[in-house]
């Protein structure tokens, strides 16, 4: 039989205002097993634990029920506390009488009752609890990004300067992302090119780095310190290592009608391409759908004018199979597409462009060479209207419901670099909000007003049409002014909204890690673990997590490389002892659990069983304690009950149902 | 059929002359013609061997017991279509030594259910013989003639494949009959199709009558733990189960979840049920679930994961509809 205390915590006012905690360790002193039986005012500072500890010697006490916030918070500690007064860490229980209990209910009386009935709980569950030894596990001293934007780079940079191994996973031919598509960066106005690809090539050549470019994350197995990884290197058709990037395949292809992706589709490639001129690597890639040579078995002029025999028309895609410790995820971003969005006519009219088609024709090197012309008929557009939120903060259901964070930022960019550019143009804003938090964001925006004259207008676009004279008529609304306004203009430019890249969804069910309805992944706590997943061992950075201009995106870059860092320093891990056994006894060797287990946990054994009355060989499931994660899944797949999981066995589920079930008759 | 059967001796002579089997696990002739039931036949002993339209009881289960040993030889099992799926999910569990055994698939027209026949007012049968599809029936009274597809079993009415799984040897298959066109979900649609609360009083009607006889999870290939929960007092489960009036229900609702995901839907349960409780549609409506949710294909999808599958949300999504 157990000796139990019971700890009740006030957590200040937290719990004692909507519980009443005296009565609560008044009630739990007469369960099963209860000998002692207190509140405190804050069972988790000193005094608090010291109360646990000196009641554990006095008492003689062999199991804890802690009755306060979740475990989440201050399981540890009192495991600690109880570990420090001679008792195993694995005789605490929990009872979340904060979060799950005052927090959520209003009523005194209702919530007194219920946190009675959870203390309940966890002390018919500590009267069946057994004392636990941690095992531990190593780490494997390499990380992986998934994603080779600037959010990759910098995380992969920040890790490999670290010392570690660190392997970078791009599903483009080319890293570099988002940012190599921008023409200059807010606040400053730097070139995107002019900073990002220094560190493009850094990556490259950092001997710790490896890049995996036009590849995907196939499949991830294992858990924090041992994931193995099965990576898909797309056929590229051009072998990397004979390719010496001259250039000369990409000028002989006679198919001209592929898409140039990374200018938006405003220009034409060839069907070997390499995306721009500073990709990495200098590698092109065939676009089979498009190459006359995949299509229809003529051509192959590329090959024959490689003068390193590069291309390979036979090439397969390739599997690569790599342990990690760590795994970062950075899949940036996207724009939504637009079809919910015919009032601004950007299907029907050429010169409705999106701002990152904006972008690409105000760049040097984008299908303009940098002149801004409109692409219907390249003359330079006079008056330009860009239009706010597009799709952002949108409770409509068309677009998202978020602020896309960058698009006041960029606009004022463009505005501001248009009206430099060619101060004869006039540029208006129709916005909803201007937000500009951040160093030296609204000086900026200021600067675009006040001293670039652009003209802001609050309100929102009703309508963009065709004058028929080639002008594009956008009717919209002024609010300041309270009046309707149509303006006559030559080009719009729609801020459309950003949304988490496409492969994020299948990517976070991979790697079991959560994400919100918006499909960005979630942090382990919004405050504090910013960029780690709840998921242990996976890391976020950049925009994945949520909207984040260049700065944040950096910055976050760095913090997940330390936290990455912080792990890979480690030699061994402490395992949860909170493993599945099998019952040998019970065990039909049916392999269910086998076939359910996420870590590949489970093998057969062919073992002695001698259950008194039965003596046989027989084929029973054996738990790798070392690679269990304590999931769960095999004891609930197990038919007849010999799966069970340390520290939560069934019995214990059980009795702690039974306890929240019991009728006190009150 | 009897011409079957008697092909059937010689393939078991020639099989044990060969030494490729020492027993044979078959069907025994009763009093009455219609009551044949399991058997192990050995040193090549087959009298009262018979294979008759009575001989609807799926044989797969005893190979637990039987292939264990492995010095007792190979034992030969004969196997209709339906048998050898819960055949089958034996071997992929492990649950029978499959070295020890020599699978032989053999020819089913549909078999026959004697209930049927005594509920349409047949009284006193003496003795029953086939011809092709008629069943001439000797009683106390006279001589009578039916036809049997008349009074096929429940699990022959929805008879959806012919196919053979997991045999060493297919003998005279190609005089199988044709599978049944009856939609075997019909029944379970009709059961959706009922609000919770006559859904309850359905089950709760059907459960009631159970005399917990454990024919059902006896005869299951499914059910083929060492140790049953409901025998392990350790487990606790058959104490919750029987705390009120509703431990029946929790039995078979409980069995239902245990074999959610590996019922073959051979029909077994229902077959050998005293009390006629229709509970292979507990089982086809998990069946029907797993199909709907994650299609035909996956044959462990309670048991794989795949990024496709259906979120948890769906139960709730659905059951939204469903009040």
């Amino acid at each position: 039989m157990q000796r139990i205390g019971v700890f009740v915590c006030w957590c200040g006012s937290n719990i004692a205002a909507t519980v009443d905690v005296k009565k609560v360790a008044e009630e739990l002193k007469s369960e099963p097993g209860v000998v002692y039986s207190a509140d405190y005012q804050y069972m988790c500072s000193e005094n608090g634990q010291n109360l646990i500890k000196s009641a554990i010697k006095d008492y003689s006490l062999t199991g804890i029920v802690v009755c306060s916030c979740s475990p989440r918070m201050h399981e540890a500690t009192f495991r600690k506390t109880a570990s420090e007064a001679g008792i195993n860490p694995y005789m605490v229980e929990i009872a979340n009488i904060r979060e799950q209990c005052s927090w959520i209910h209003k009523d005194m009386a209702t919530a007194t009752q219920k946190a009675i009935i959870l203390g309940r709980a966890a002390v018919a569950k500590v009267n069946l609890n057994t004392p636990l030894t941690e095992g531990e596990s190593p780490v494997v001293k390499r990380a992986l990004v998934i994603g080779g934007g600037i959010a990759g780079i910098q995380t992969a940079l920040d890790i490999a300067d670290a010392g570690y191994k660190v392997d970078i996973v791009e599903k483009k031919p080319t890293i570099g992302g988002k940012m190599a598509q921008l023409d200059k960066t807010f606040p400053t106005l730097d070139c995107a090119a002019c900073i990002l690809t220094p560190k493009m090539v850094e990556a490259a050549q950092h001997e710790n780095i490896t890049l995996y470019t036009y590849s995907e994350v196939e499949e991830v197995k294992g858990y924090v310190g041992n994931f193995d990884v099965k990576i898909r290197k797309k056929a590229r058709y051009v072998n990397e290592n004979l390719c010496t990037g001259c250039g000369e395949c990409t000028s002989k292809c006679p198919s001209r009608k592929g898409l140039n992706e990374f200018n938006m589709g405003l220009d034409g490639r060839g069907a070997i391409y390499i995306p721009f001129a500073q990709a990495i690597p200098n590698v092109p890639v065939i676009d089979t759908a498009q190459c006359i040579k995949f299509k229809t078995g003529k051509c192959g002029l590329c090959q024959m004018n490689c003068p390193s025999k590069a291309v390979d028309f036979s090439q397969k895609d390739e599997f690569i199979d790599e342990k990690y410790g760590a795994i970062v995820v950075a899949t940036g971003f996207d724009i939504i597409t637009l079809e919910n969005y015919e009032e601004y006519g950007y299907s029907m009219y050429k010169d409705v462009v999106t701002s990152l088609e904006f972008e690409r024709l105000m760049n040097a090197a984008g299908p303009s060479k940098g002149h801004l012309e409109r692409p219907s008929d390249h003359k330079q557009p006079k008056t330009i209207v860009f239009v706010q939120c597009v799709g952002s903060r949108d409770t409509t259901g068309c677009g998202k419901e978020y602020c896309s964070k960058i698009c006041c930022m960029y606009t004022a960019k463009h505005a501001m670099l248009t009206r430099e550019k060619y101060p004869d143009t006039e540029v208006y804003v129709f916005y909803i909000d201007v937000r500009t938090p951040g160093k030296n964001f609204d000086e900026f925006y200021r600067r675009a007003v006040e001293q670039y004259g652009v003209h802001y207008i609050k309100g929102m676009v009703g309508k963009v049409y065709d004058d028929g004279q080639g002008h594009l008529m956008v009717r919209g609304s002024d609010l300041l002014a309270n009046e309707q306004l149509t303006i006559k203009a030559d080009m719009v430019v729609l801020a459309a909204a950003t949304k988490a890249d496409e492969s994020a969804r299948k990517l976070g069910t991979m790697l079991t890690a959560s994400m919100d309805t918006n499909d960005f992944f979630t942090e382990a706590h919004p405050k504090l673990r910013p960029v780690e997943s709840p998921t242990a061992g996976v890391f976020l950075s950049g925009f994945c997590q949520g909207p984040k201009d260049i700065p944040e995106t950096v910055a976050q870059a760095g913090a997940a490389a330390a936290k990455v860092i912080g792990l890979l320093a480690k030699n061994k891990l402490k395992s949860n002892p909170c493993v599945a056994r099998a019952d040998s006894l019970i065990c039909s060797g049916c392999s269910n659990c086998e076939k359910v287990c996420p870590f590949g946990a489970i093998t057969y054994a062919e073992t002695d069983v001698n259950d008194g009355t039965v003596r046989e060989k027989r084929r029973v499931a054996v738990v790798n304690e070392a690679v269990c994660k304590g999931c769960g899944a095999c004891t609930v797949a197990c038919p007849s009950g010999a799966m069970d999981l340390k520290g939560f066995t069934n019995k214990q589920i059980f009795a702690e149902v039974d306890a929240i079930c019991r009728q006190t008759g009150e | 059929m009897q011409m079957i059967a008697e092909k059937i001796k010689e393939k078991i002579k020639e099989l044990t002359e060969n030494g490729k089997i020492s027993r044979v696990m078959g069907w025994k002739k009763g009093l009455y013609g219609y009551d044949s039931e399991p058997f192990v036949f050995e040193n090549g002993d087959l009298r009262d061997f018979t294979y008759d339209a009575f001989s609807g009881a799926n044989l797969c289960k005893y190979m637990i017991a039987q292939s264990k040993n492995d010095g007792d030889g190979k034992i030969l099992v004969l196997l209709k279509p339906c048998d050898t799926w819960g055949f089958e999910l034996l071997d992929k569990e492990h649950r029978i030594k499959r070295e020890n055994i020599y699978a032989l698939g053999i020819p089913c027209g549909g078999m026959v259910d004697i209930e049927k026949i005594k509920k349409s007012g047949v009284k006193g049968i003496t003795e029953i013989s086939e011809k092709e599809d008629t069943l001439i029936l000797k009683t106390m009274y006279g001589e009578k003639e039916v036809n049997k597809k008349d009074y096929l079993l429940d699990k022959c009415l929805v008879c959806s494949s012919k196919e053979y799984k997991d045999c060493d040897e297919l003998f005279m298959t190609d005089l199988c009959g044709d599978t049944a066109e009856y939609d075997r979900f019909e029944e379970v649609e009709k059961l959706e199709k009922l609000s919770s609360s006559e859904k309850f009083e359905f089950w709760r009607s059907q459960l009631e009558k159970c005399i917990r006889c454990n024919a059902c999870r006896n005869v299951c290939p499914a059910c083929s733990c060492v140790k049953c929960v409901f025998d392990n007092d350790n487990s606790g489960v058959a104490a919750k189960a029987n705390a009120n009036d509703f431990e029946e229900n929790l039995f078979h609702i409980i069995r239902a979840f245990h074999v959610c995901g590996r019922c073959v839907d051979c029909g077994e349960c229902s077959r050998v049920c005293p009390q006629n409780i229709p509970l292979h549609l507990l089982n086809r409506k998990y069946i029907k679930d797993i199909k709907e949710l994650y299609g035909d294909e996956d044959e462990a999808a309670l048991l794989t994961f795949t990024t496709e599958d259906k979120e948890p949300s769906v139960v709730y999504e659905r059951g939204k509809n469903n009040v």
